[in-house]
């Protein structure tokens, strides 16, 4: 099983991806809202494209209150 | 006569090969208010010209960011504040009654309906999507009843066509959390018939109107009447119900809080 720091590595990788951000400039402590600039539509995107690309569901109400990087990576990281 | 082709500023239709197309194209995400039910209603007229030459509908959305984000709730808001109370009743009910109206005449339209999604299809466009016989979903699509969170239930027939189509469990888990979930979930608990790459939701939905047009089409009929039972008195019992849940004053609170948020995440009460 991989780990929350590869999780969160993919997540990152993933965002910057799709939301055309330098991985780089993308810190695990960041928020992503205001790192990827995007709205509360795109937001349900990024879920969706992380439950897809780890194959697991998420509740959007787990994601309440959540705001950077690592805690998202750590929400997922308890479903795989 | 209705017309073959339309274009307004929120949908407009075409019929091609025996099949009507009818594209929902109102920005920011087909949000069903006034304008968009008025031509919703000019469709329904116009279905009954356009059915006589075509063996299928597919219903689908030009907008980017989804299939439908439901009823225009900034409209209902306003309208509702610039209302004398019981005024504003009852132009909740006849919105009510008059959508009903048109979703009913979808769902029992002598053609194989189709809902072609992607991205949001939440709440009053989910509803929209269950009036179709078959959902064709992109992998990206994602599937809602927010309702509770503004102190409502679905109001556009969301509950009575759930109830026909998946378990009860099912149903009280999806409208009770108020969560939302992707296509892949959508098609575990039956609700979605194929999830399909993204972006091809549309071009699977004509080849499945392909395969139906081959088919006899009285008999496609008879078994889509057979299978396919209207819930009349639970689409009636609805709209009662949602008309006594929007006089209560939770409703405008969580109306107003929707609308005037600035939140990144207002789907996340």
């Amino acid at each position: 099983m991989q780990t929350t720091d590869q999780t969160l590595d993919e997540i990152l990788t993933l965002a910057a991806a799709h939301f055309k951000v330098p991985r780089e400039k993308l810190s695990p402590d960041a928020d992503f809202f205001k790192a990827l600039g995007i709205d509360s539509l795109q937001t349900l995107d990024l879920l969706t494209r992380i439950e897809n690309h780890f194959h697991v569901e998420l509740p959007d109400y787990e994601l309440q209150g959540v705001t950077d990087f690592r805690t998202l990576a750590a929400k997922i990281q308890a479903r795989l | 006569m209705g017309e073959k082709q339309f274009r307004g500023q929120a949908l407009s239709w075409q019929v091609q090969g025996g099949v009507i197309e009818l594209a929902l194209h109102r920005g920011p995400c087909n949000e069903l208010g006034s304008l968009s039910l008025g031509e919703l209603e000019q469709f329904a007229s116009a279905l009954d010209d356009l059915e006589k030459d075509a063996s299928a509908l597919i219903i689908h959305s030009e907008i980017k960011s989804g299939f439908c984000a439901g009823a225009d709730l900034r409209e209902l808001y306003e309208r509702s504040q610039a209302m004398e109370k019981s005024a504003a009743a009852r132009g909740v009910r006849d919105f009510l009654e008059r959508i009903h109206r048109v979703l009913n005449r979808i769902d029992t339209v002598p053609l194989t309906t189709i809902a072609a999604v992607h991205g949001v299809t939440f709440g009053g466009g989910f509803e929209l999507a269950l009036v179709c016989d078959l959902i064709i979903a992109d992998k990206m699509a994602r599937f809602c009843f927010p309702e509770l969170r503004l102190g409502l239930i679905p109001g556009f027939g969301g509950i009575p066509r759930l109830k026909r189509d998946l378990g009860n469990a099912v149903v009280r888990d999806l409208l009770l959390t108020g969560r939302s979930f992707n296509a892949t979930k959508a098609q575990q608990i039956g609700l979605v018939s194929q999830v399909v790459s993204e972006g091809e939701a549309l071009r699977a939905a004509r080849a499945t109107a392909a395969q139906i047009g081959k088919f006899d089409r009285q008999t496609a009929v008879v078994a889509k009447q057979f299978i396919k039972p209207v819930p009349h008195d639970e689409l009636r019992r609805e709209i009662d119900v949602f008309c006594e849940l929007f006089s209560r004053p939770a409703v405008q609170a969580g109306l107003r809080k929707f609308v005037e948020s600035t939140d990144a995440q207002p789907y996340l009460p």
